[in-house]
């Protein structure tokens, strides 16, 4: 066993795990976070990302004691209470998900997204960014719809979107 | 129109947990003392079983027990079944081999299931595993028809001779090979439909958990329709009688058709912890839904047109082989039968049709329906051949098909179904408008100049949903009848808890189904709940596949609102001292006709509970109905789709510019959520013709085992779509409801292959239509056009 601690959305946390223990095991198992999904172990599907230190990570892959002391964000912890991120409310108002398995993964990437390269951002470059994410409903038109509206709506630091 | 009723584009109820990761999937549940399971699997496609040795593998700490066939039949744990009986040409029953849960002296395919280890954690379970030692015999692999039908192939099922399961037809072969024998034009055409495997995103999982006290199980798992899977759970393959049985399937992480089955991995954790005592959970990895999900599709096709001299098609002909794997999987045996050749007519006034069927085993996955089941492959064929049919004639292909188009309703084809409502030509008018045909010349000249190639491709799709009206599937040999349930229970305060048989999966139902009540009773739908995918809450149910949960789903709702409706004016009556015919019911008001006395909903719901204005000789108190609603017919949406394609002659590549889809509904909901449902098919669709294909090698490995080597349609592969309705109401059912989520799925293949050999000026080209593919295909054109 060894012990790995780190700060999950806002809250500092410690644990003694098995060392082959994955980050996403470590969100789900050990602290319960299960928003974070896992869709297919060997990060092609993107159903596992997370923000590690304010970057896109597919947590299927890190080991957890990588990521001692680390800051980490998930789904659980984009919100502020009651009120949403732009990009959980772009999701909603643009019909961006069906069954949602894929849907927090896909989030913090949109934001990751936003986050390097901006709030104006064209279809084919939303596209092109979201290749490592896997959604099998959608067929992507209304994520790509919802990543664009989310997107303007971050950087209009607004809630709504049009 | 209310801004929650029927119609209105409400945002998604269910969305709130989904996007603040608070959704509740079978992997996120955990029961107390839980154990593991994990399966070991076969790495060989055909083997006999000589020894298993546990000996090491039992000694690991952690490890509570390791099970193998052996135990399973020990217990007499039923075998899993197929539950639909297809009859042989000569009326003969098909031939159907045992599908024990646990091998039991033999593997089949590769991933097929050897032994279980049941451990305190599943890293344990997994190192014991590898400490397993199997000894195994290894025989010929059969990954494909061909092997398998070969003369002397190794048998797969000792009682299947020539490893086939049926030899079955449909329609007059007489007539039809009169039509063929009377044309002018026949059009001929070798196809294969390729393997697909589903890939819901969330991997199948279960959890099986024993209350000792109670003698009862019950069972967490992501399926489309836990009653069907309690059922057959209990009465085939005998875990515990359906009253110690509870099967639970909350948010599921998407289905298409492969959690529909019941497979060995839930009867294995149900057993196994009633054996141990304790909850056993499974959840599956990747690699796992790609060896043992059912896969879809797999068939080899030759396909004869017949048309006249005035481009008038006479005559169909369609001899299929279809692959079932290794077992025959849950409905498979419907799949490349009644689901396929019924659909041979497509939109068109076929007079003679006839279609045969041989159904395989091979040593691969068990195929079994997936998004479509059925109807993408008889749309292939008979698009195909219409596509074909009118390039080979020199028609126009949309003339054409509007040539062969049925125009009266209803409408007999010589295939079983009847076609009760469409209007395929307005979909096809629509379609080529917004797709901007005209324009298309031009496109095409504008990439021509830039060394490209472009294609048109038409796909004017049907298919049967609703399913389905349970005496016709019963004739035709489904095990189980198709109706749904519902019951309506309104609180005394006026909310409602609506239980419905039907599951949801992705389909939204919670906010659909909740319009439908909204509409109907006048109460905001936040005011309602959906509860769904509990079989100790409701009652019974068929869950949902084969688009059916609008159509036979809602009306069971809208069955059991008739009578709260109907109860609901009684109460009123007595309460505004009426007579009870006198009352009407509109937004949610009951009123005395000609006065100006009413009474909202809520307050009839209060007064039917607390029944102080009857009594009990005169009406019964509460406010609580149900219904069984049986189809009377299938539903056919219909439509037409439009690809149109770029392809880099030099590479390859082609690129879907423009993607055009007009269906037929009837009436629709939500048209946010139907519009969804259109562009998650036809991303499926896409996927099938231009990326997706399940590849096995000779010796039965599966090839495309992962994200690195199935080619899953990812965002920047496909186009937006352009997405439009045209409406005929469904005639057989109240709401006027036809279904859609299939459509994209069946309407896209032919759409896109029509594209690129358009583009090509060459017909020779497979799916999946990748790159590689159509680099081929398009050297091929060149070398014979030089020629």
């Amino acid at each position: 066993m060894a012990t790995v601690s780190m700060t999950v959305n806002g809250k500092a946390v410690s644990a003694d795990i098995d060392p082959r223990t994955l980050l996403v095991q470590f969100l789900r198992e050990t602290l319960r976070l299960t928003g974070t999904h896992v869709g297919c172990d060997t990060s092609q599907c993107g159903a596992c990302v997370v923000h590690v230190d304010g970057k896109a990570v597919k947590a299927c892959t890190a080991l957890a004691l990588s990521c001692e002391g680390a800051n980490v964000v998930t789904i659980e912890g984009l919100a502020n209470g009651q009120q949403l991120h732009p990009m959980q409310e772009a999701f909603r108002d643009h019909h961006g998900l069906q069954c949602g398995f894929c849907t927090p993964g896909m989030i913090m990437t949109a934001v990751d997204l936003v986050n390097r390269k901006g709030h104006d951002l064209d279809e084919a470059t939303i596209r092109e960014e979201l290749e490592g994410n896997i959604c099998r409903c959608t067929g992507y038109h209304n994520i790509v719809k919802a990543v664009d509206a989310g997107a303007r709506a971050m950087g209009k630091g607004k809630k709504k979107v049009a | 129109m209310s801004a929650t009723g029927i119609g209105a584009s409400v945002k998604r109820k269910e969305d709130f947990r989904f996007i603040t990761g608070k959704g509740n999937y079978t992997d996120d549940i955990n029961r107390p003392g839980q154990t593991y399971a994990y399966f070991l699997r076969s790495p060989h496609a055909h083997a006999a079983i000589k020894s298993i040795d546990l000996k090491a593998a039992l000694k690991v700490p952690g490890v509570l027990a390791i099970y193998t066939g052996d135990d399973i039949a020990a217990d007499k744990v039923g075998g899993l079944i197929c539950g639909w009986m297809i009859h042989n040409k000569d009326g003969s029953p098909m031939a159907a081999g045992a599908h024990p849960a646990l091998a039991q002296g033999k593997v089949r395919y590769v991933g097929d299931h050897v032994a279980v280890v049941i451990a305190e954690t599943l890293d344990i379970a997994k190192d014991a595993a590898e400490k397993v030692k199997v000894n195994y015999d290894v025989l010929p692999a059969l990954a494909d028809v061909s092997a398998a039908r070969k003369k002397g192939a190794a048998l797969i099922h000792d009682n299947c001779p020539g490893n086939r399961v049926y030899d079955w037809h449909l329609g007059d072969k007489a007539a039809t090979d009169a039509a063929f024998k009377a044309a002018r034009h026949v059009v001929k055409l070798d196809l294969v439909n390729n393997r697909l495997i589903p890939n819901a995103m969330e991997p199948r999982a279960a959890i099986g958990d024993y209350d000792a006290g109670n003698d009862a199980l019950t069972l967490y798992t992501t399926s489309q329709n836990p009653h069907v899977a309690r059922l057959v759970l209990s009465a085939f393959i005998g875990i515990a009688p359906e009253h110690k049985l509870r099967v639970i399937a909350p948010d599921v992480g998407g289905g298409f058709g492969s959690k529909i089955f019941i497979y060995a991995e839930e009867t294995v954790c149900l057993w196994a912890a009633r054996k141990v005592g304790r909850p056993v959970k499974w959840t599956g990895e990747r690699i796992e839904s790609f060896l043992s999900d059912a896969h879809g599709r797999d068939h080899v096709t030759h396909a004869e047109m017949a048309i006249d001299e005035g481009g008038k098609v006479t005559g169909v002909r369609v001899s299929t082989k279809a692959n079932f794997g290794a077992y025959l999987s849950t409905f498979s045996s419907s799949v490349p039968t009644y689901l396929y050749a019924p659909l041979l007519s497509g939109q068109y006034d076929i007079p003679a049709i006839y279609c045969e069927v041989e159904g395989i085993y091979t040593n691969t996955a068990p195929v079994d329906a997936y998004r479509g089941a059925g109807r993408p492959e008889a749309t292939f064929v008979i698009e195909r051949l219409m596509e074909i049919g009118a390039r080979q004639t020199g028609q126009d292909p949309a003339a054409f098909r509007r040539k062969n188009f049925i125009r009266k309703f209803p409408h007999q084809t010589p295939v079983i179904m009847c076609y009760d409502a469409g209007d395929y030509n307005a979909a096809l008018k629509k379609a080529m408008e917004l797709a901007d045909v005209k324009g298309f010349a031009r496109r095409r000249r504008d990439s021509g100049r830039k060394g490209k190639l472009r294609g048109l491709g038409y796909s004017a799709y049907i298919e049967a949903c609703g399913i389905a009206p349970s005496q016709a599937v019963g004739s035709l040999g489904a095990g189980v009848g198709l109706w749904e349930s519902a019951e309506v229970r309104v609180n005394p305060i006026g909310t409602v808890e609506i239980l419905t048989g039907s599951h949801s999966h992705g389909q939204g139902h919670e906010t659909t189904f909740a319009q439908l009540v909204s509409d109907r009773l006048g109460i905001p739908i936040d005011n309602v709940a959906i509860v769904h995918g509990d079989t100790d809450k409701v009652q019974m149910g068929m869950g949902t596949y084969g688009s059916r949960s609008g159509a036979v789903g809602m009306t069971a709702i809208a069955k059991a609102l008739d009578k709260i409706e109907a109860k609901a004016k009684k109460v009123a009556a007595y309460v505004l001292e009426a007579s009870e015919t006198d009352i009407d019911f509109k937004n949610g008001q009951f009123s005395v006709k000609g006065t100006d006395k009413s009474i909202d909903f809520g307050s009839v719901a209060l007064q039917a509970y607390i029944a102080h204005k009857f009594t009990g000789a005169q009406l019964e108190p509460g406010l609580k109905e149900g219904a069984f609603y049986d189809p009377t017919n299938f539903t056919f949406p219909a439509g037409v789709h439009i690809c149109e394609v770029e392809i880099d002659p030099e590479t390859g590549v082609t690129k879907v510019e423009r993607w055009t889809a007009v269906d037929d509904f009837g009436n629709v909901i939500n048209p946010m959520i139907v519009e969804g449902q259109v562009h998650g098919g036809i991303a499926q669709g896409i996927g099938q013709a231009l990326c997706e294909g399940a590849v096995y090698g000779e010796n039965g490995q599966l090839l495309t085992a992962s994200y690195m080597d199935y080619h899953m349609p990812r965002a920047d592969d496909l186009p937006s779509f352009k997405v439009d309705t045209v409406v005929t109401p469904c005639p057989s059912n109240p709401l006027g409801i036809k279904g859609c989520g299939e459509a994209g799925a069946i309407a896209a293949p032919p759409a896109v292959i029509n594209a690129i050999t358009d583009a090509l000026g060459h017909e020779d080209v497979r799916m999946p239509a990748t790159a590689q593919e159509v680099w081929r295909a398009a050297h091929k054109a060149r070398k014979q056009a030089a020629e």
